[in-house]
């Protein structure tokens, strides 16, 4: 029990920020328009592309005889980007749409 | 100096996630809002490729990141910028595939990294494993879905299969507490079995689900990759990793939970209603009994130039045949006529929820005639004509009347208020929850079978020359 609270304390900040972005997150897209939902599950699924900045650091810090790290965090970094990239490219051309209508 | 610019970058990488998620939602700022997010997204990585320390170390192997960058990325906007309109929907659970690969990836190396399991603590074993389980559900489910979405898998169920779905979370939750706790000295082989076991149930967990549901199913997943990627944050004590995630995490739950909302079902019926659908369905197929009646060209044309009101229903098939620029073309011809042409728009029509929106804005067809679906049917029973394109289980009656219909309870269009229903499809086969639609048999309906682009077409070139 005791390590419990103990592991509690030491990872309080991390603990406050998913408390807090679980609410922002809600919150945040509380009243979309069901219009936008697939162009705002895109946009989400582009954003936790994020996971790119873990593939760089692994792949980053592998050791040069490494070769099973080296190639595992090659495909991380590739597949990562393919997210990344990929999915913003995708929600861009979707709003695309949407934006061309507005003006006219 | 240089980490603590670091930090900012990520900070202001946080930032511009929240501020991109919230003028996502907002149909008039979404497209700043994505290039925002893209913006602190180019920040965050470009800040850790060059400015990221760890025990004063700087990182190493440029050549294989900016390779594996620069690979991702051309084929990325290759992929995203020559696929289909139509094809959207298993883009977007590819791409989220993909980052669910990456977080189970960068689990397994980190694993391989450690030498001396004893002197880790538990909290972080527990952290790489939540990484890797997460992770491979949410590729393997994505890939299923991407390949349900595009027709190579087929909805597939057995008796038990609840039974055997959870006893392999199971098992893979137990393998993984079991490294965890007993450390054994197989460890890195044993890390494998635990993979397999979660890609294993990624696959059956998606497997049985109807293909209409994918939707849901992607913005579920989508949720989970971004769990993992919160992993990952708490991994290397990464903030935006942290942040991104969790932010993903929480606003696609709620985006699951509305769409579930838009389709009148819980999330629960969603995955598990699913099971029933084979019986049902044959149910359904034996009842729906009758004659249909088919229209000639020049009769349907005739009875749409004559008519005061239309309206169009677009479903997938309109979509598949890439049919929305000559769909809008009988649109405004009906127009110059003084027809008054409207379109009525299911919010789960298509693939996905905003799908049909999407493709008739492509076509120029303006906002102002695309009704949802209360107001269309508010004005149905003031409708003449209403040509259906496509569609099927968003105006099947079944969902309605019947209650062990597999879409009981979906709100749908009453299209059968209307005075007329012409309904255009490529065959009699059934829509893609895979049930008989009654409608079809109804005195009011007549068909006119064939591709829609097709049959919009000869149907342009009838009211021309009337």
């Amino acid at each position: 029990m005791e390590s419990f609270f103990n592991w509690i304390t030491v990872n309080q900040q991390i603990i406050y920020i998913v408390i807090l972005m679980i609410f922002v997150g809600i919150e945040v897209i509380g009243h979309v328009p069901s219009v936008l939902h697939t162009p705002l599950m895109s946009g989400a699924n582009a954003i936790h592309g994020v996971v790119i900045i873990g593939a760089i650091i692994v792949m980053g810090k592998a050791e040069g005889d490494n070769y099973l790290a080296l190639g595992l965090g090659f495909l991380a970094v590739v597949l990562g980007t393919l997210n990344v990239v990929g999915g913003f490219v995708v929600t861009d051309r979707m709003l695309e749409m949407f934006r061309k209508k507005k003006k006219q | 100096m240089e980490l603590n610019i670091l930090t900012v970058c990520y900070l202001i990488a946080s930032v511009t996630f929240i501020l991109g998620l919230k003028m996502l939602s907002n149909p008039a700022s979404a497209r700043t809002g994505n290039l925002v997010a893209a913006a602190g997204m180019t920040i965050a990585i470009a800040g850790t490729i060059f400015l990221y320390e760890e025990d004063g170390q700087r990182l190493h192997n440029y050549a294989w990141i900016f390779s594996g960058i620069a690979i991702g990325g051309i084929v990325g906007t290759f992929a995203a910028k020559k696929v289909k309109m139509t094809a959207m929907p298993e883009m977007v659970s590819m791409f989220n595939g993909m980052g669910g690969a990456c977080a189970a990836l960068i689990s397994l190396i980190e694993f391989g990294h450690i030498h001396d399991m004893s002197a880790e603590p538990t909290g972080k074993l527990f952290i790489i494993f939540a990484g890797l389980i997460i992770g491979s559900v949410s590729f393997a489910g994505s890939m299923v879905a991407w390949g349900k979405l595009n027709g190579s898998v087929k909805d597939h169920s057995f008796n038990g299969q609840h039974i055997v779905n959870l006893l392999l979370f199971f098992a893979s939750v137990a393998v993984a507490a079991w490294i965890t706790i007993a450390l054994p000295a197989n460890a890195h082989m044993m890390v494998y079995a635990v993979l397999a076991l979660a890609l294993l149930y990624g696959v059956f967990f998606v497997l049985p689900i109807g293909g209409a549901d994918m939707p849901v199913v992607i913005s579920l997943l989508n949720s989970f990759t971004g769990v993992a990627a919160a992993f990952g944050g708490f991994l290397y004590d990464n903030k935006v990793m942290l942040t991104g995630g969790i932010l993903v995490g929480a606003a696609g739950t709620l985006l699951t939970i509305l769409m579930c909302k838009a389709m009148n079902r819980s999330l629960a019926n969603v995955l598990i209603g699913s099971f029933g659908g084979g019986a049902t369905a044959t149910a359904g197929g034996a009842k729906a009994q009758g004659s249909v009646r088919e229209i000639s060209l020049s009769d349907a044309s005739v009875l749409m130039s004559y008519a005061h009101r239309v309206y169009i229903v677009p479903g997938y098939g309109l979509a598949v045949a890439q049919a929305q620029h000559v769909c809008h073309e009988l649109e405004k011809l009906l127009e110059s006529k003084g027809v008054e042409v409207k379109y009525a728009i299911h919010p789960v029509a298509g693939r996905m929820p905003g799908h049909m929106n999407v493709l008739l804005a492509e076509a120029d067809v303006p906002y102002e005639k695309l009704m949802e679906m209360e107001q269309a049917n508010d004005e149905f029973p003031n409708t003449d004509v209403v040509l259906i394109l496509g569609a099927n289980d968003v105006v099947n009656p079944a969902a309605k009347t019947d209650p062990s219909s597999p879409i009981y309870g979906m709100p749908i269009l009453d299209v059968e208020l209307a005075k007329n229903v012409i309904v255009n499809k490529r065959s009699m086969k059934p829509g893609y929850a895979g049930i008989e639609n009654e409608l079809f048999f109804s005195k009011k309906t007549s068909m006119l079978f064939g591709d829609a682009k097709k049959v919009l077409q000869d149907l342009v070139s009838e009211i021309k020359n009337l």
